[in-house]
């Protein structure tokens, strides 16, 4: 018996429903209905709003200017020379400075204290309390001291920034030690693994979520610090030009140096992102935040 | 000739006496090498404290347990356990996850792929090798870890209820798997279970114990030829040591 009749059926009922299905819509519909469109096009008509409220109810410039105005402080800023002193680049070459090596040097610190802490019991139960002491401490309390000791140079700020992210990462660190199925460690034990074995293979791979969290926040923080520490004593730098420009009533140039800020926290939060995908990638929330995104 | 032997084994948590739970009492017993044997019992009978204890995982009170006249205490690289969950490394691939002992103990690593490989076959995991654990089932995962527990050829393997949480079907198909690697291994191999009929079925040797204090009851032959097929459960020789299991449970109580 041929096996003909059968496919024949099913080939027709493909046609049948291939033709009487809704078309799928095209990439550009697709586009125009997505998330991404929808927040653009509320961007376009806040900007808008924006602009056309400060023309009509004439806004004074110093204390909202209209988006027109910020950004022509913006490309006035983004003209001036790389090297020119007291330009737009030079400023934020200095706080992206500040930023990135307090970050990464309060981060590494905060890691290795927040291994050295969970390997030992004993060291972690004596020093919690002042773990929780320095945490509720505001550390942006402490960066006048900072600045009086280590001057109006770059190093101020980097301390400041250091003192940012450590906790973070040392608090998130510790909690992520912590948190690793005992199964794990039973299953190494088994195979008579040396605790830095256990540590090394179960124990830190376990840790990383809760410690890119630790870095999340501490990135956000980075940013926070670099801006406090310059607004209480600096030479250059972002926080600065901002405090310039206040004191010369130039809201408008206030204004884009927030969107030079706001794309710096951006392209951060993003870098972090895309190295925490590629490292995490095992973790089936992956799939799940790329259905997010979509 | 025996290859692990237990000797007035007792096991105590917390203070001895009052305040402390007897979890283990005179434990006496030889496992043959190359046998299997099957302990079963109700819960709280102390079985997954003695398996950890032939683990090394647990120290004991009182009693020894060698393993070729080796007193055993701490862990040991001979040794190869089986948990009630597969415990596979989600970052680690399964090739990576079954060559984890290789790793732990300095195995060369070359050949350890390959045995590695071997096992996986055995397992019937071919075309598994670099997937994740989360794109495999329960049954499968497990099998990945019976893999593992035998990549550092070790003298004898420990299985906590290693089917526990696999449905009723995966987990009689798990059963026959299990026979057919054991015979090709021929491996020592110490199973706890609390299903009695999984305990025949895979038992050259049933050890029934009871609860309150845990104490090994008996120890029974099951005398059922290899290999076992599901019908075997059904033949006299078989219900005869079920009801034997059964009437022991049923006279200390253990069916409350």
């Amino acid at each position: 018996m041929s096996s003909t009749p059968v496919s024949n059926v099913a080939e027709a009922t493909e046609a049948f429903v291939a033709d009487h299905s809704p078309q799928r819509p095209s990439k550009l519909e697709r586009a125009l209905k997505s998330n991404k469109t929808a927040s653009l096009l509320l961007l376009l008509v806040l900007l808008a709003a924006w602009e056309g409220g400060t023309r009509i109810f004439n806004v004074p410039k110093f204390l909202i200017p209209p988006f027109s105005d910020v950004v022509m402080a913006l490309w006035r800023g983004l003209a001036t020379g790389f090297m020119a002193k007291d330009g737009l680049w030079f400023h934020t070459a200095i706080t992206l400075t500040e930023i990135l090596l307090g970050f990464f040097i309060g981060s590494a610190i905060g890691l290795a204290l927040g291994v050295a802490i969970s390997q030992m019991e004993r060291v972690e139960a004596v020093l919690q309390p002042y773990v929780a002491a320095f945490q509720s401490l505001p550390k942006v309390a402490v960066a006048p001291i900072i600045v009086m000791w280590l001057g109006f140079g770059i190093s101020s700020k980097v301390a400041i920034v250091c003192m940012l992210t450590f906790f973070p990462v040392l608090v998130t660190s510790i909690a992520g030690f912590k948190a690793i199925d005992t199964d794990r460690i039973d299953l190494l034990r088994s195979l008579s693994a040396t605790p830095w074995q256990i540590f090394r293979k179960a124990k830190f791979p376990s840790a990383l979520p809760y410690i890119f969290a630790g870095l999340d926040m501490a990135a956000a923080f980075a940013v926070v610090g670099a801006i406090v520490g310059e607004f209480v004593g600096a030479q250059a730098g972002l926080g600065v030009l901002i405090l310039q420009m206040d004191a010369q009533m130039d809201t408008g140039g206030s204004f884009s140096v927030f969107i030079v800020l706001s794309i710096i926290g951006i392209a951060l939060t993003s870098l972090l992102r895309a190295v925490q995908r590629r490292v995490l990638s095992w973790m089936p929330m992956e799939a799940h935040k790329r259905a997010v995104n979509a | 000739m025996s290859h692990i032997e237990i000797r007035g084994l007792s096991k105590s948590f917390g203070a001895p006496g009052a305040g402390g739970v007897l979890a283990l009492r005179d434990i006496n017993c030889t496992i043959e090498n190359g046998s299997f044997v099957s302990v079963v019992g109700p819960s709280g009978c102390g079985k997954s404290t003695l398996l950890r204890i032939v683990a090394g995982l647990l120290d004991y009170s009182q009693g020894s347990v060698t393993m070729d006249g080796q007193a055993i205490r701490g862990t040991r690289k001979d040794v190869g356990v089986v948990f009630q969950s597969a415990i596979l490394l989600p970052w680690r691939t399964i090739l990576e996850n079954v060559m984890l002992p290789a790793e732990v103990l300095g195995l060369d690593m070359k050949a350890a792929r390959e045995r590695a490989m071997q096992l996986l076959h055995m397992v019937r995991l071919d075309g598994f090798e670099h997937k994740l654990p989360r794109q495999l089932s329960g049954g499968m995962q497990q099998r990945a870890s019976i893999a593992r527990a035998l990549l550092h050829d070790p003298k004898i393997l420990l299985m906590d209820e290693p089917f526990g949480a696999l449905d009723a079907m995966t987990r009689e198909q798990m059963n026959l798997e299990l026979q057919r690697i054991w015979q090709e291994s021929g491996k020592t191999v110490i199973l706890i279970t609390h299903s009695i009929p999984e305990a025949i079925f895979l038992g050259d040797v049933v050890f029934v114990m009871t609860a309150r204090p845990g104490s090994l009851e008996r120890v029974i032959r099951v005398d059922v030829p290899r290999p076992r097929t599901m019908e075997a459960m059904g033949t006299p020789a078989f219900t005869k040591v079920a009801h034997e299991i059964r009437d022991i449970f049923d006279h200390t109580g253990s069916f409350d």
